[in-house]
Formats: structure tokens, sequence, C-alpha cells
């Protein structure tokens, strides 16, 4: 499915300093049962953001209208457990294009650059400034520059670099996806198969 | 140049290098499931491509089924939906399908051994994250998302950076009543939940040479819980005795060129790894997790960690404690429990009830306890009630329920109720796993039976020794 390219994102960002955040977290099991892929942001960190009578938790940070924007920043091990790109997915539709963590697990960090929304790793130290620089103002504008690798808080100058391999970052800098290649290398996989013992 | 275990299988799977990105990566067996494969198969039909291979893909229906009455139409509109999906798109392109009520029906994990798909040296994907389980073989088999389900139906290839490289090695003896569920807890305690990430591991030392296979299923099955995108361990007679023979393992000749290629599956003396632990197999006591992560877990006679003592961030430690309306320095032993379940990709198979029933023979089930035993196939089923199994749990008190993923992700109606407690040989305890507000205590299938006669959380040993004395 074509996503929307990816250049420079300037937005204010949405907290969530937990670690460990899992994907039945973003995206509940029992919210799996679509034959299409619509409707998952609705359901975006559902048990947090809902009451079991569907009311909004106050608390919650999405319920928040002091918070915004395009980027969600998450603590330590963002995305870890199932293999769900639904959690990538409601994470997209819900209109977030980044997620900013000090670590991710590997398939959501594989199935985000699979859809469009890039995963940004910054150092444990920068992670608290951005943190506190949004607690300090929600506000704060953070911009994500992927052809510089660099992601900057607006109102501080404070940025550090990121790492994409090249050629994730072209796909994301012209909305592109690994179906695109493959395809296009179909004979080289069929002389391939041919080796296989089974 | 020395190569592990895994830089071979690996290795001889790439089908072009990127230089600065990820290798396209070969796929040779391809499991899918009624959850994460309908959009693919709409990506498919969008781009107008076609299912490149479709005798390399399997399909069986697992993770949204009933495991009550499955003979009568689903009840759930969203999840007949999924599993029509499934039927119509694995008819529409030729794909082998294991639906509900086919005898060949089971969770996909359970059923990919049993019927000799998952061999040495192949490459194995699903849609799922405990595809590692297929690593027991000697496989690389890890868990996939459905853009790459995609890319497997149309092209057999996905674009994946190779991982680093993990050794672990559990060397000596496991004690009494100390199953490899345990084994993989105790693991998991010690690296987090984030320990492994970006590794691929090996498992290695006496410890996984004497466990059985099934055993070495249940340990490969929760490499992904410690981070890590799949576990493997070198194939041996055990694991050759395991496959020949089954309805769809090589068979006369090609089993033969098979035989020879499988033997060279192990990885060379001097090969180097860029991590490598090793634990000591007699420091394992029975485990129970207390929280809302896999890691968190302990030996079942310990009481809770205090927040100092824990590494990472102090806030969600206490959250996880709150969700768990914990406290620490609590003890786990004696927690009264409402719910038990046997079964998952996990701990679903015969080695598993057999274990279970080994403590509840001659027991009943404490009058509390709401139980929920699913076998991991029909295959599993067929043997319980084959070895008398059946007779064991239904005399004390239990049922039995039909194949399926059931409470472990309670996408079906198996689910735990908020707020009640659950002692369960699934894989994981997080936050609502097993239904919303539900909270959740991982341990084998040995922990699960004895808490299942007691109604709290039992130590298997004291059991255990009455039985052997």
């Amino acid at each position: 499915m074509a996503y929307d390219k990816f250049n420079i994102v300037t937005s204010t960002a949405v907290p969530l300093p937990i670690e460990n955040v899992d994907t039945d977290q973003i995206i509940p099991a029992r919210f799996l049962k679509a034959t299409e892929r619509k409707g998952f942001g609705d359901n975006l960190f559902r048990d947090w953001r809902y009451n079991d009578d569907d009311t909004p938790k106050e608390d919650f940070v999405l319920n928040n209208p002091t918070y915004s924007g395009k980027i969600l920043v998450g603590g330590k091990n963002f995305g870890s457990g199932s293999s769900r790109e639904h959690a990538a997915w409601a994470v997209y539709d819900h209109g977030f294009r980044c997620v900013v963590s000090s670590f991710f697990a590997d398939i959501f960090r594989g199935n985000c650059l699979n859809i469009g929304v890039l995963p940004v790793q910054v150092s444990p130290e920068f992670l608290e400034k951005i943190f506190n620089a949004i607690e300090t103002n929600p506000d704060t504008e953070i911009e994500v520059n992927l052809p510089q690798q660099t992601i900057t808080i607006k109102a501080s100058g404070a940025s550090e670099s990121f790492d994409i391999n090249s050629y994730k970052k072209e796909n994301m800098l012209n909305g592109y996806d690994d179906i695109d290649y493959l395809t296009k290398m179909k004979s080289e996989i069929q002389e391939f198969a041919t080796t296989r013992p089974f | 140049m020395s190569k592990t275990l895994f830089d071979k299988v690996w290795d001889s799977h790439v089908v072009r290098n990127i230089e600065n990105g990820p290798d396209v990566f070969f796929i040779d067996r391809h499991f899918i499931h009624e959850v994460t494969s309908p959009v693919a198969f709409l990506g498919l039909k969008s781009r107008g491509n076609t299912v490149l291979y479709p005798e390399r893909t399997f399909a069986t229906a697992d993770h949204n089924t009933p495991t009550i009455n499955q003979h009568l139409p689903v009840e759930d509109p969203l999840s007949a939906n999924q599993l029509k999906a499934l039927e119509e798109n694995a008819a529409a392109w030729g794909i082998s399908h294991w639906g509900l009520g086919h005898q060949k029906n089971g969770i996909v994990h359970v059923v990919g051994p049993e019927n000799g798909i998952t061999l040495p040296g192949a490459t194995i994907v699903c849609g799922d994250s405990h595809t590692s389980t297929h690593g027991a073989f000697g496989a690389i088999a890890f868990g996939i998302g459905t853009s790459e389900v995609e890319m497997v139906l149309s092209t057999q290839c996905i674009m994946q950076p190779k991982p680093k490289k993990m050794r672990i090695n559990v060397n000596g003896e496991l004690g009494f009543g100390v199953t490899p569920k345990d084994v993989a807890l105790y693991i998991i305690s010690k690296l987090s939940t984030s320990g492994a990430t970006g590794y691929f591991v090996e498992y290695a030392g006496d410890v996984f040479r004497n466990m059985t296979m099934e055993g070495r299923m249940t340990v490969c099955n929760l490499s992904i819980e410690m981070g890590a995108r799949g576990g493997m361990i070198a194939p041996d007679q055990k694991t050759f005795d395991y496959i020949k023979g089954r309805p769809l393992a090589p068979k006369e000749e090609a089993w033969d060129t098979a035989m020879e290629y499988w033997q060279t599956l192990k990885t060379d003396e001097d090969a180097v790894f860029d991590k490598e632990l090793t634990f000591n197999g007699a420091d394992i006591e029975p485990m129970i997790t207390y929280g809302t992560n896999p890691g968190m877990g302990i030996g079942i006679t310990n009481n809770i960690p205090n927040a100092e003592t824990i590494e990472g961030g102090i806030a969600t430690y206490k959250k996880s404690l709150g969700y768990m309306d914990f406290n620490e320095g609590d003890a786990m032993i004696g927690k009264t429990v409402d719910y038990v379940f046997l079964g998952s990709c996990t701990n679903g198979r015969i080695e598993d009830f057999r274990a279970f029933a080994s403590i509840i023979k001659g027991k009943k089930k404490a009058e509390n306890i709401t139980a929920w035993l699913v076998p991991g196939s029909h295959e599993v089923e067929g043997l319980i009630k084959e070895e008398g199994l059946l007779e064991i749990i239904t005399d004390a008190g239990f049922t039995l329920r039909e194949p399926g993923c059931s409470a472990c992700l309670a996408m079906n109606a198996d689910k735990i109720p908020a707020g009640k407690l659950a002692v369960s040989t699934s894989n994981r305890n997080f936050e609502g796993r097993q239904g919303p507000g539900s909270r959740t205590l991982l341990a084998s299938p040995l922990v699960a039976a004895a808490t299942a006669v007691t109604g709290v959380v039992t130590d298997p040993r004291t059991l255990l020794e009455e039985i052997t004395n």
C-alpha cells in the first residue's frame, strides 16, 4: 500500500514516557478482526485510551488536548511483542509519521519502515531532553529531517543524528516499498529457487 | 572462514546483497493464518501480482477460532469473515488450507513440525512472532509483518538486514521439576525483554542437547520474548528421528540427500559470536512471572523484587505492579488464582499435557479455579485420548477443549475476565493480553497443574515429591 513520501517533518509531539510499550497495548488482539486495512487508528492504545464503556480516559495523553502532533515519543523498547503490523497501521492511521524512542523492538521497527512511519532511535539522554522540553512547553516543535538524518528540538536547537540504512532512506524519501523492489527482480529469484533443495 | 549454524543457513538463502541495505532473503516455507494474511492478499490483488510458489505456503486457521463446538458455524461474524477470507484466498491461489474442522487443523507452530513441514536448514516465516518455534529444528524461523507476508506471497523473498549473532549456553543438569519453559523464562528474566533485540540466538550446551524436540520448541518459541528475532538449536539425531516418516518430510532418496546436508548444520568450532552468555542449569528453579512482561519472572519460591533492585525505569515497574495489584516483597506461592490455561504454541503439545496429567492424576480441580485445557492441534488432541490422559483429566474434574490459540491472545471468546488472575502456560503477560483487565502469571505446565488442583500458586515440586514417594 502506497504511503506519503517522508522528507522533513516539523511538528509538536505526543509524549508517552513508558518503557516496554508492547504491540498488544498499541492495538489489542480483539481489534485485529478486520480483513481490510482501515479503522485501526480509532483503536490505537485502545485500553489505555478508553474505559470499558468506551468513554475516554481523561488522564491518557491521547485524550489530553494539550498534546498533539505527527510525532509520538515513547520510552525504551517501544513496540515489543507481537508482530502484528496492525500496530504500525494504527500509529500511521492516527496521524503519526514518526515514532521516537531510545530503543525499538525489531519487528515493529521493520513494520514501520514498510508502511511509511519513520522510527527514530535517539540516545537515552536525548530522549530525556525531548520529554523535558515537551513537559516544559507542550507546544515545543521537533524537526525530524530525513535527508540530513537529524532530529532537533526547535526551541533549544538541541540536535542529534540518527541511523537509517541508505536503501530504506531512499524508500521513505520516495514513498517506495520493498515489494516494488522485489517484483523487479523476480527472474533472479526464480533462478535462485531452482537451487533450493526443499 | 568459520561459520556459525546461523551463518550457514542465512548465507545460503541470500539472493542478493544490497550495499548498506538489507539482504534479499529467500523463504523456503511460509505459514499463513487468518489474522495477518487478508490484507496481504488484498495488496497482492491491487498490485496485480500473483502467488509465485503456492506450494511453499501453508494455511491454517488458529488465532481466531472457537475452542468449543467447532462443528457449529462460528458465532462472531468478524471472526467468521476472517476464516472465510483465508479459505477463499487459499482456494483462489492453490494454497493448502487446514481450516477449522480439518483433521490437521491446529496452531500453526504446532502443526508445521507435526507434519514434517519444518526442516533443518530451511528458512521459515509467518505473520506471527512465535514463528521462532521452528528454530528448534535448526531452521531460521521468525515472525514478519503483513507487508512481508505479501512480499513472500508475490516473490518468495523478504528484505532483511542480517541480525547479529548471540550464543546462549546452558550447561549442567536441570533440577527436579524444572522444565524447558522454566529455562526460557529464566533466560528472559536475566536478559530482559529487549536483551537480545537485534540478535539471532543459538542455544547450546548440555541442557538443550538433553532436551526433547518439544522442549526445544518451547525454548525457541520464547526467543522473541527476549527481543531476539529468533533462536535455533543445531539438529542432531533427535531432530532427524522426530522428522523421519512425518507426512510432508522428505522420503527415500530425498531423505538421504537431506541428511547429508543436515549433518553439516552446526557451528564451526572457532566461529565467533557477537555476544555469548553462559548459564548453569542447576541454578534454575520452576519460574513464574509477577509483572506485565515476560522478563519480569522469578524462581517460584522468591518474593517480588523491590523497585530499587530493578534495572530500568522505576515508574514503569510500579505501573506494572499496580496493574497486577501486587506489592514489592510479596511471595508468589500461595496467591489465590482464578484461572488456569494450559495450551498455546509455547506449551500446547503432548508432552505438556503429559506433564499436566502427571500432577493432577488422582486429584481434583480446586473449586475456585476455572481451567481451560486447549490442545495445540487435533493430532495432540488425538494423542491425549489415545494415551489415556483424557480420562485422568476428566476424572480430576477438568474438560478438554478443541485446538486453537485460545486464551493466549484472547481474540476468540476465551477471555480471562477483568481483574481475574490466571496461571498460564502461554508466552505473554502483557496488560490485557488474555482479555481486557486480565492478570497473567506465566509458568510451566507443571506449575499450572499444581495451581489448578490447589487453587493457589503452588511449587509443583511439593506435589511431585508426593507422587514419587
